[in-house]
């Protein structure tokens, strides 16, 4: 009976894979790191490795005449940031960065709320799906298309024309900093593109933030006395700041990082993107465009510490 | 006596279920009522009717006199602690029981002087600063407390509050809860499944069973004078015997309750006047600490449970062994007749 007993609970480690499994069990550090490495070496060496390495050519020095780069450490690429056409490249992208920022949360919170609030099952699954499906397509393809939408003669002019509202649309465009010759070829245009492209990774988040939202945090407030908008605000609104957090920090980051939409749509004029893209590029100034790189990186740091700082992330 | 809550004739449908199916309640001012039943008998639902979470199918809802179908939760003179307690995660503990007052426009300084005084009344003066997340269910439970009393509410609604307590906690809450329902002197309406918590803190119980009340009744007419069968096997553990049995020993054709604990076992002695007596098989003994469960298989195949307290600080010997034929006996008087249908139906 004893002996019986005994075999059946300590049985023997059969075969290398059994041991091996044994051994992860009793040392879970071991597991860990074996899971762990291999992102470890992907994220360190080639993501954050080839980052630093690029940043750190920002401060290499590019001879003109010779359009040579050598490794002659120099702060002069930074200092060329603030040369006044440089810090208008700057400006330029990071008032268009807040502008579809803003935009896309609000566009995107009502969305966001239906989905999260009033849709279930199949419903909800076909949100998902519409709010995504853009994101299927080529962004180049719908960078393009849009081109030929906004066009002159295109159909967003059709549809202003035939609402009679061309000459609110001619006024817009005659606003300095906002218009344009044609809706093409103007800021606002290329506002439009950039809050289309972007919009949905506003609202996932949102859509995500809210859908965790217990419905007895909504009711208790009513219950309190608080009337339908006293709840939004005092409620629903700073609950949610966390999804609106994260999603401008992608709207953010990928409108100032962005090259193609600026190129095809837009009054001329460089953002940081397409600056980096030409100084690299066709100039060859590879310390300048890691210089301009810098920028972004910055910018969402100052960014995202401001964020903290308002209690964005307080209710995680 | 005014009343602080009355339904007539209320329903409530979702889709095909009646969840609520033509209840009528009168709650007196300052009561201490309870709402009993298993999970799905309505009466959570009904709480939620008197929030205003929900809205009646039919009927009518008085709130101190005033009609309240049709009006908004933050338009009644209600509030409620939720089961989840429903704590404002972003807000600490001071603006969280401070939040009524702050959307009906009092000011700083008195809306934080009162929910400090309300903090006070649940023993929780000094948590102010703290988050909901940094403090204990027990204390939780206490701040949804002051939160729903801080607007001094005439009706108090509590859903299952106590459920995710621990037992001890809960059985000092039970007492606590009770106490300041006294010194507040406000109607308490107390959603529980639990029987013991709703026979020792409440005035009055309703016992809910599929949308219905079944009774409504204080908690010692409830477990001594159970309406129905269902009532009687819900509160408390009750053999329900029936049939041929039940007309042998009662006379009447009507299923009766009989309460183990009101059972023993039948002596050399022969059965006194106002005594009955059955005879059946011993098959299972459950030693419960305080009493002894014993499990008895009658001729006609009813089960019937005996419970014996253990009173005696000796232990001695069991005195029965399961597989051995026994005698139960009870006092006639002991037996309650029961009704199978719901009473005062179109009442």
């Amino acid at each position: 009976m004893e002996a019986s007993l005994k075999s059946r609970t300590r049985q023997p480690a059969h075969g290398p894979l059994h041991r091996l499994s044994n051994l992860l069990y009793r040392k879970p550090n071991l597991y860990l790191a074996l899971l762990l490495i291999p992102p470890l070496l992907w994220f360190g060496m080639i993501y954050f490795g080839s980052l630093l390495t690029l940043l750190w050519q920002g401060f290499y020095t590019f001879d003109d005449y010779s359009m040579t780069v050598t490794p002659e450490l120099t702060l002069d690429n930074l200092a060329a940031l603030f040369l006044p056409a440089n810090y208008d490249i700057i400006l330029r992208t990071l008032s268009m960065a807040i502008a579809v920022s803003l935009a896309s949360a609000l566009l995107a919170f009502p969305i966001a709320y239906y989905m999260a609030r009033h849709t279930t099952g199949k419903t909800k699954a076909f949100f998902y799906i519409a709010v995504m499906m853009p994101m299927w397509a080529s962004y180049i393809v719908k960078t393009y298309a849009w081109t030929l939408l906004l066009a002159k003669g295109g159909v967003a002019q059709w549809f202003v024309d035939q609402l009679g509202l061309a000459p609110a649309l001619h006024f817009i465009l005659s606003i300095p900093g906002v218009g344009g010759s044609t809706l093409s070829t103007s800021h606002l245009g290329r506002f439009l593109v950039f809050v289309y492209i972007w919009l949905p990774f506003m609202i996932l988040p949102i859509q995500a933030a809210l859908e965790r939202l217990p419905p007895s945090l909504l009711q208790a407030s009513a219950d309190l006395g608080a009337r339908p908008w006293q709840t939004f605000v005092q409620v629903i609104l700073p609950l949610s700041i966390p999804g609106i957090a994260a999603g401008s920090i992608f709207t953010f980051s990928l409108t100032l990082g962005d090259f193609i939409v600026p190129q095809l749509i837009g009054p001329p004029g460089f953002f940081i993107g397409s600056m980096v893209y030409v100084q690299q590029g066709a100039v060859g100034n590879m310390p300048m465009a890691a210089a301009f790189t810098l920028v972004p990186i910055v910018l969402i740091a100052i960014y995202l510490s401001i964020v903290k700082r308002l209690g964005a992330f307080d209710a995680l | 006596m005014t009343l602080a809550v009355q339904f007539t004739g209320v329903s409530r449908v979702f889709g095909e279920v009646k969840a609520v199916d033509r209840v009528s309640i009168d709650i007196q001012d300052g009561e201490f009522f309870s709402m009993l039943g298993p999970s799905g008998s309505g009466k959570t639902t009904c709480l939620r009717l008197i929030a205003g979470f929900e809205q009646p199918s039919a009927g009518s809802i008085r709130i101190h006199g005033q009609e309240a179908v049709g009006l908004a939760p933050y338009q009644r003179d209600v509030n409620t602690v939720f089961q989840d307690y429903a704590l404002f995660p972003h807000m600490n503990v001071l603006d969280n029981v401070a939040y009524g007052l702050k959307v009906k426009g009092v000011g700083k300084s008195e809306r934080y002087a009162r929910a400090e005084e309300t903090l006070a009344l649940v023993a929780l003066d000094g948590y102010g600063a703290r988050k909901p997340a940094q403090l204990s269910g027990g204390q939780r439970q206490r701040v949804a407390l002051a939160r729903a009393l801080v607007n001094r509410p005439r009706v108090l609604l509590l859903d299952e509050p106590l459920g995710a307590l621990d037992l001890k906690l809960r059985e000092q809450m039970q007492g606590e809860l009770k106490k300041l329902q006294r010194q507040l002197g406000i109607t308490f309406i107390f959603v529980t499944h639990d029987q013991t918590e709703a026979l020792s803190m409440s005035d009055r119980v309703a016992v809910f069973n599929k949308g219905r009340i079944e009774q409504v009744d204080s908690p010692r007419n409830l477990y001594m004078k159970p309406a129905t069968a269902f009532v009687a096997e819900f509160v408390g553990t009750s053999n329900v015997l029936r049939g041929e049995l039940a007309k042998r020993l009662t006379g009447q054709a009507l299923p009766f309750s009989i309460r183990p604990e009101h059972i023993r076992f039948a002596d050399a002695q022969a059965a006194a006047s106002g005594e009955v007596e059955v005879c059946g098989l011993l098959h299972d003994i459950q030693y419960q600490g305080a009493a002894t469960r014993y499990e008895i298989q009658l001729e006609n195949g009813q089960n019937l449970s005996i419970s014996q307290a253990n009173d005696q600080w000796q232990a001695g010997a069991p005195l029965y062994q399961p597989g051995q034929p026994v005698t139960a006996r009870w006092a006639r008087a002991a037996m309650i007749a029961l009704q199978d249908a719901i009473p005062g139906e179109g009442r």
